[in-house]
């Protein structure tokens, strides 16, 4: 459905994306995830046509972003990060002319919007202005705008971000319905929302993929190490040394007021640990294994070069 | 031309569903009356005045030439001021509010999105031009009009109109910053204005180019009841010009550098 090939995009003497290449098959939703200045908005506005490759190409349902942009625009829905919304317009008003510009047929605009605005939980904010609405709600009216020509793509930037709890809960939900049998490209830097979210990952750090895989498969390159969190009643500093000293531990870090204790993962080192802790005529006061999340993962791969 | 009508018929929306059309209209109107009113009276006194020294046969007082054409010449002036406030947003707001993005991310052309927001604009001008032209009507009771230089006139304001807002959606493109858009409209079109002032100065070429690129150069004849081919062609090819500006201006963002 989307394949980029060696995309490149330069702003003046900043690379912004540096020879991209990835494919998104029909259907799958896939999480472009990257720190804040990645170059994840550069991709998806080269790829929606807003911006010019300066290297390479991408094709969108066959059609090339360069050549044929009408094309590929007709195919896309995007979200940018700042809900394109006219502030002065009522909801209906808006998703009218939204549908007029993305040449949706007259006959079939009324039943396209009045199915967007149910699917996106709009029904009651139908006659009410877009600057009135709250942050969630705008969202929303974002996320209409997006899927009302029933487009096979879907290019969301940062679509939860700057929502509370509830909120982002709802979108995601959302995102996940209109996921079928279409095809969606979501950027974020929140890592629990893509393992939520997505079939697959792209992580881009300065402009380049780092890497591509599942989000389980991406957690599962640290599930190697197990890493347990304890706290003790006493020195901290006495029971750490105590504790490492224990064989096949890896590494005792302070953390607070416990210890971060890493080994690997088939070790099961649990009951030593306590025992030796307990030798020390210390309390045990907590210990719990705690999940490597994709989060580390990130960090892991986004701060190599400078480790 | 569905594209052009919803692009037009969202601006149309903006100019009635804010206040800028009715105080812009509002402005325009006062001014433009005030301007007529103190015309009219000036020709009553006049005419009382020759009257009374019997010399009317020797000045002939005409109401085209001494309150339609200054009335006419007034207008074009307020409107260098008035219509950079109505062109500034077109697109600096959609630049400054995002929604810039949603249109050229829309299967839509930029021809298109320009073409809907320079009729949009032109069309409230007309509609303002078209009520301030109900003060010729009240004039058109009470004396005798040749309507001829008044419609030669009207037409030349119809057609400056069309040079002017093309300049000022130009400077929109340009910048998103609203204020600077019209300040830039300011210049350029008080520039156009009076450009034919240094070609007094200047040498053999330039006095024959500066003068011809002059705004006011071409309506004096029109509003004096002149319709010269060459004025209207100027004017239409100007707006063109400037139009044509403007789309390589916001076509430029997608080439490759």
């Amino acid at each position: 459905m989307i394949e980029v090939d060696h995309l490149t995009k330069r702003y003046g003497a900043i690379t912004a994306v540096d020879d991209i290449s990835f494919e998104v098959g029909k259907g799958e939703i896939v999480g472009f995830l990257g720190p804040n200045g990645a170059g994840k908005t550069t991709t998806m506005r080269v790829l929606t046509c807003f911006l010019p490759a300066t290297e390479g190409t991408a094709r969108i349902g066959g059609y090339d972003i360069f050549e044929s942009p009408l094309e590929v625009k007709r195919r896309i829905g995007y979200l940018p990060e700042l809900p394109p919304l006219y502030r002065d317009m009522r909801v209906h008003t808006y998703l009218k002319f939204i549908a007029k510009i993305k040449g949706v047929a007259p006959s079939e605009a009324e039943q396209r919007i009045d199915a967007v605005i149910a699917q996106c939980g709009l029904v009651d904010r139908v006659h009410q202005l877009i600057g009135q609405l709250s942050k969630g709600y705008r969202q929303r009216v974002g996320l209409a705008q997006a899927i009302l020509h029933d487009p096979e793509v879907i290019i969301m930037d940062e679509p939860t971000s700057g929502l509370d709890p509830n909120q982002i809960i709802e979108v995601r939900q959302l995102i996940r319905e209109l996921a079928h049998e279409r095809t969606v490209i979501l950027s974020t830097h929140i890592l629990p929302e893509v393992e939520m979210t997505c079939n697959r990952v792209i992580i881009i750090h300065e402009g380049k993929i780092v890497a591509v895989d599942t989000p389980e498969n991406l957690t599962a390159d640290m599930r190697g190490t197990a890493r347990f969190f304890v706290r003790v009643s006493g020195d901290v500093d006495v029971a750490a040394e105590a504790i490492a000293r224990i064989e096949g531990v890896g590494s005792v870090v302070r953390s607070g007021h416990g210890l971060r204790v890493h080994w690997p993962a088939d070790a099961n080192l649990s009951t030593e640990v306590s025992a030796r802790v307990v030798a020390l005529g210390m309390g045990l006061v907590e210990m719990r294994e705690e999940a490597m999340s994709l989060e580390e993962t990130f960090h892991a791969l986004t701060t190599q070069e400078e480790s | 031309m569905g594209h052009v009508m919803a692009i037009f018929g969202k601006e149309m929306r903006s100019y009635f569903g804010s206040p800028i059309a009715y105080v812009m209209a509002g402005v325009f109107l006062l001014f433009s009356g005030f301007v007529f009113r103190n015309q009219v009276l000036e020709f009553r006194d006049m005419s009382v005045y020759l009257q009374l020294a019997e010399r009317a046969e020797k000045i002939q007082l005409n109401v085209n030439t001494d309150v339609v054409e200054p009335f006419f010449e007034f207008q074009t002036f307020i409107w260098m001021i008035v219509i950079p406030m109505l062109t500034m947003r077109l697109y600096a707001e959609e630049k400054r509010g995002g929604t810039y993005e949603l249109l050229m991310t829309s299967p839509i052309t930029s021809g298109q999105i320009l073409m809907g927001k320079f009729l949009a604009c032109y069309a409230l001008y007309l509609l303002i031009e078209g009520m301030a032209f109900g003060y010729i009507g009240v004039l058109a009771a009470h004396a005798q009009l040749d309507w001829g230089p008044v419609f030669s006139g009207a037409l030349g304001v119809v057609l400056i109109g069309a040079t002017f807002i093309s300049v000022g959606i130009l400077a929109s493109s340009l910048t998103e910053n609203q204020i600077i858009a019209a300040v830039l409209s300011f210049f350029l079109l008080i520039l156009l204005w009076i450009i034919d002032w240094a070609a007094r100065f200047a040498g053999d070429l330039f006095f024959v180019i500066l003068k011809f690129l002059s705004l006011l150069e071409h309506t004096r004849d029109m509003i004096r009841g002149v319709v010269d081919t060459h004025d209207v062609v100027f004017f239409v090819s100007a707006a063109a010009f400037f139009l044509f500006l403007t789309h390589t201006v916001l076509e430029s963002r997608r080439w490759r550098t």
